[in-house]
């Protein structure tokens, strides 16, 4: 079973009386364990489309199955949950809370995921953020960190439900190029050792050409002439 | 998300915004403080009333004229002359009573030497001491023979031997000028303090008969032989309404009246405290009600700093959203704050109310203090009045923090 698979996928915003395709029929599928990268210029659709795979936004045609399952038509709630057991989110801005502790903010998924008790919480935040080598940080505010550290802390709360997914967007955008680096070579790393399935949208050409495939995105369309997109459909 | 952890997290997002958070508890504390203390002032005062006129006896029955009625012109009750002596006679024979006539005849002019005072003056019958349960401190109280022989006697209130000879002891057997006429002093009063309707320090006896037929400007001169009350005293305050009864019936056989015609009133101690009660109970009311009015405005105020708040954390309810809060998990976070916020409002809110009710009970109001009664109720009703204002107040914008949409809410700055 494909990770992903969405068929002719449209997002349309109103605005006003004026009507704004921002994707306009696209298809493609992942398997999993894939890494896979989103390029394309800002006005392309790259968010849109990230936004829609994360179950952040419904397309408004089109359909799309995360493990098999369809999107279309769920509810705010079950997409929810859906993002809280499958899908890790990585930003650019990292969104991390200022006012909570690195620990808290590693472990704020598993608050809105009933079933675990506080110790394995604990347990559990303590692991993702040694993993991540901020074992000696937890109790620092985030803003304590430097840029790279905090981006470790949103890839450990992505991490911490075990997702499948991990959407990652623009994950490097904010930092320098060797943290940038650092950044990727963890996320790269995490897929070669869990098999997680990685989504980076990037403007980076070196990002991309570490990954399995690309997606160029133009105007909503995926662009003619990748040969990996060819070998997927 | 399991409720401890809320309140923590509602706890740290308020100890953020330190200033706000007190300010906004501040709206409340006030407004739960303020009902706190009214109500607890108004029972008081209540209290104070109620055990005022328990202390003149509420097993006492009034009977007062009616009221004139000039050419179909109705005066105020009691200006009618149809009570007499012998109505008092007759209603003294009831059973389980004892029953005095009194007549009333404000200010006159009392003087000794070069002290001179203006004050009440009753023409009374000698049942009056045990009925008003006066005490003498000095001399002796008017007796039968007195009253027969129309003597001119004085029985001086605590207050009148003050102000006349500086001293309640020491007075019996001096003469004090009544209008002009010589009496002699044959009692004086002992202190009963103050009482806010009919101060009993403050008033002269006289026998009845004197104040009648010999006292210069009493009845006689003014043409009539007829007497202000009649009160009677029943034995027992659970025979009050049937002595009540009985009086009514036989005042109006005596009168030749019908029901609704009646020229004259039977009211009893009890009236008077039903009708003193229902009247501190509105004031009660009406005092609790403005202080709730201040407690709705606090509950605003935390509505508006909710609604900031939502605002201000907009951001984060997307990134709450991304990684799976649902809409009941947002807004029970936000309700959780808001109701932290009424919550330890109406906690201060009771301690200072209690505090204000402390004071209030120190201070005395016109010769008396009234002791404020906080009842358990009071402070439940402001506890939970002030989380439901919170609940209220918050639902609004916990539901607009929880309907905002994910990718919307991100992407705010």
């Amino acid at each position: 079973m494909e990770m992903i698979e969405v068929r002719e996928l449209t997002k349309i915003y109103r605005l006003g009386s004026v009507e704004v395709p921002a994707l306009q029929g696209v298809s493609f599928h992942i398997n999993p364990s894939e890494v896979v990268a989103i390029m394309g210029q800002s006005g392309s659709g790259k968010s849109t489309l990230m936004n829609i795979l994360g179950c952040l936004d419904l397309p408004t045609s089109g359909e799309y199955y995360l493990e098999g399952k369809n999107i279309a038509g769920l509810s705010d709630d079950e997409l929810a949950l859906i993002r809280n057991r499958k899908i890790g989110f990585i930003f650019q801005q990292f969104n991390l809370l200022p006012r909570i502790s690195v620990r808290r903010n590693a472990e704020l998924p598993l608050m809105y995921n009933g079933n675990k008790s506080q110790k394995e919480i604990e347990q559990r935040a303590e692991y993702i953020l040694e993993a991540v080598g901020l074992a000696d940080r937890m109790n620092h505010k985030p803003t304590e960190l430097s840029g790279g550290q905090q981006q470790r802390v949103a890839i450990a709360r992505a991490l911490i439900n075990e997702p499948a997914l991990i959407l990652a967007d623009e994950p490097t955008g904010n930092l320098d190029s060797h943290t940038g680096a650092d950044i990727i070579n963890l996320l790269l790393k995490l897929n070669q050792d869990h098999g997680l399935t990685l989504i980076i949208v990037t403007h980076d050409a070196s990002i991309a050409a570490q990954t399995q495939w690309v997606i160029h995105l133009r105007d909503g369309q995926i662009e003619d002439g990748s040969a990996h997109i060819i070998a997927h459909v | 998300m399991k409720l401890y952890r809320l309140l923590i997290e509602a706890l740290e997002s308020l100890n953020a915004n330190k200033m706000r958070s007190i300010l906004t508890v501040l709206g409340i504390v006030i407004g739960v403080a303020a009902v706190i203390a009214m109500l607890s002032i108004g029972r008081g005062a209540q209290a104070t009333i109620t055990s005022q006129i328990e202390s003149m006896g509420t097993n006492l029955i009034y009977v007062s004229p009616g009221s004139t009625s000039v050419s179909g012109v109705q005066s105020a009750a009691g200006t009618a002359g149809t009570l007499t002596l012998d109505d008092a006679d007759v209603l003294a024979e009831l059973d389980q009573v004892v029953a005095v006539a009194s007549v009333t005849n404000n200010f006159v002019q009392v003087v000794y030497q070069g002290q001179n005072t203006r004050t009440r003056l009753m023409g009374i019958t000698p049942g009056y001491e045990t009925v008003s349960s006066l005490t003498l401190a000095d001399g002796e109280f008017i007796s039968e023979s007195d009253q027969n022989a129309r003597s001119l006697v004085v029985v001086l209130g605590s207050g009148v031997a003050e102000d006349l000879f500086g001293s309640t002891s020491g007075v019996v057997g001096q003469k004090v000028r009544l209008n002009g006429q010589v009496y002699k002093v044959i009692g004086v009063l002992e202190s009963k303090g103050g009482n806010s309707f009919m101060n009993q320090d403050d008033q002269v006896l006289i026998p009845l008969s004197t104040a009648l037929y010999r006292l210069v400007g009493g009845a006689r001169f003014r043409g009539s032989s007829v007497i202000s009350q009649i009160t009677i005293k029943a034995e027992n305050a659970k025979v009050v309404d049937q002595v009540a009864e009985n009086a009514t019936l036989l005042m109006r056989e005596r009168h030749e009246t019908v029901e609704g015609a009646d020229d004259f009133t039977v009211t009893s101690q009890q009236d008077t405290l039903d009708a003193a009660t229902a009247v501190s109970d509105t004031l009660t009311l009406f005092l609790g009600g403005i202080a709730g009015i201040s407690l709705a405005v606090g509950g605003i105020g935390i509505m508006n700093i909710m609604l900031t708040t939502v605002t201000e954390r907009t951001h984060e309810i997307g990134l709450r959203k991304a990684v799976g809060a649902r809409r009941q998990d947002i807004l029970l976070q936000f309700l959780v704050e808001s109701m932290v916020l009424s919550f330890l409002g109406g906690l201060i809110g009771v301690a200072i109310g209690w505090g204000i009710s402390r004071l209030m009970g120190q201070i005395e109001f016109s010769g008396s203090t009234i002791t404020p009664v906080v009842g358990l109720d009071s402070v439940l009703l402001a506890t939970i009045f002030s989380m439901a204002i919170g609940l209220f107040f918050g639902i609004y914008p916990a539901t607009r923090a929880a309907r905002l949409q994910p990718v919307v809410a991100l992407r705010y700055e």
